[in-house]
């Protein structure tokens, strides 16, 4: 066990990163749930808005995307 | 993963990043701009799974089509069904730039998952340079159209007079932040993907856990096939959500 203190902060933060990965599992899961929710209540309509859930869900993932961007960035260019 | 040497002092060896490594084909060098590596292969191989099917599976043109030209009509539809629903029917005419995007990356995704096969879209460098394109296209492509109106994007006239330079400068942060989503969301999803598989084919070295981990590698590779799909298909999607923005620019 050796290493500098910068490197175990490092390391630290990066694992910090991963609470970022439970938004974005809120936030897409709470897209796809309403997405349910309100297919089941007109189910006819749900067709026409597929498209419309994977962009709220793309857009959801987004921020969770940049949670692992800062880990990348912590890993490889500080 | 087990069986490659790393000189590491623990019994548990496993590297799942190794298998996202750019080696070149021939010979042992550094890798130059030039150089013929894994990734150049396996670009060109989803290349040529691209012309076997499309060109190749549709040559016939048959009244009743075969299984080859099946597909390939069901892709061709799904993506022009995509780009006309969500972007509109003035903007078929971009329909060309669009199927190349989805049919290049669903290819690209399902090689992938074949065994010892590398993945091209787990690399920033390939997503990046095609994220970046899109942005540059579409931007160019909204003041080529709209010119200054282009502008209109940021400027949210729904929003009350007070808050609305505060908004532009969100709207513009997001403007130029979507070549960075757009690209991570997929090259992330391919490269933690495929390291979960390794990580659980490591754990598969121990015996004494090696059905479950077996079990989760089938459950992982059956949702890595319709995480390579649905990744292609957002990637598409939102393509054709900015192509909109740039050709109608009212927010």
């Amino acid at each position: 066990m050796e290493g500098n203190i910068a490197e175990l902060g490092k390391y630290i933060g990066v694992g910090l990163t991963a609470i970022g990965m439970g938004g974005a599992a809120m936030g897409v899961g709470n897209v796809a749930g309403n997405y349910l929710s309100g297919a089941l209540r007109n189910p006819s309509a749900a067709a026409s808005q597929t498209a419309t859930l994977f962009i709220g869900m793309a857009f959801a993932e987004a921020l969770g995307i940049f949670s692992f961007l800062v880990a990348l960035l912590l890993m490889f260019a500080v | 993963m087990a069986t490659e040497a790393h000189g590491s002092e623990s019994s548990l060896v496993f590297h799942p990043m190794d298998q996202f490594k750019v080696t070149p084909l021939f010979g042992d060098g550094a890798v130059h701009w030039y150089t013929i590596t894994n990734v150049t292969l396996w670009m060109a191989i989803s290349v040529i799974g691209v012309i076997l099917l499309l060109v190749v599976g549709s040559r016939g043109r048959a009244i009743v089509p075969s299984k080859g030209q099946s597909i390939a009509e069901l892709t061709y539809g799904f993506v022009y069904k995509m780009i006309e629903d969500v972007t509109g029917k003035d903007a078929v005419k971009y329909f060309p730039y669009v199927m190349t995007l989805f049919i290049f990356i669903v290819f690209s995704n399902m090689l992938g998952l074949l065994p010892l096969s590398f993945t091209t879209t787990s690399h920033i460098a390939v997503t990046g340079v095609l994220a970046l394109l899109v942005f540059l296209f579409v931007t160019i492509l909204g003041f080529v159209k709209n010119g200054s109106k282009f502008l209109a994007l940021f400027w949210v006239s729904s929003a009350p007079m007070a808050v609305r330079p505060l908004l532009a400068v969100i709207e513009l942060i997001s403007y130029f932040v979507r070549p960075v989503s757009h690209s991570i969301r997929l090259a992330g999803n391919m490269m933690a993907g495929h390291a979960v598989i390794k990580v659980f084919a490591g754990f598969a070295a121990i015996a004494a856990i090696s059905p479950v981990s077996i079990l989760a590698i089938t459950a992982m590779y059956g949702l890595e096939i319709l995480v390579a799909f649905i990744q292609a298909y957002v990637f598409t999607i939102l393509t054709c959500v900015y192509l909109k923005d740039a050709l109608h620019p009212v927010h």
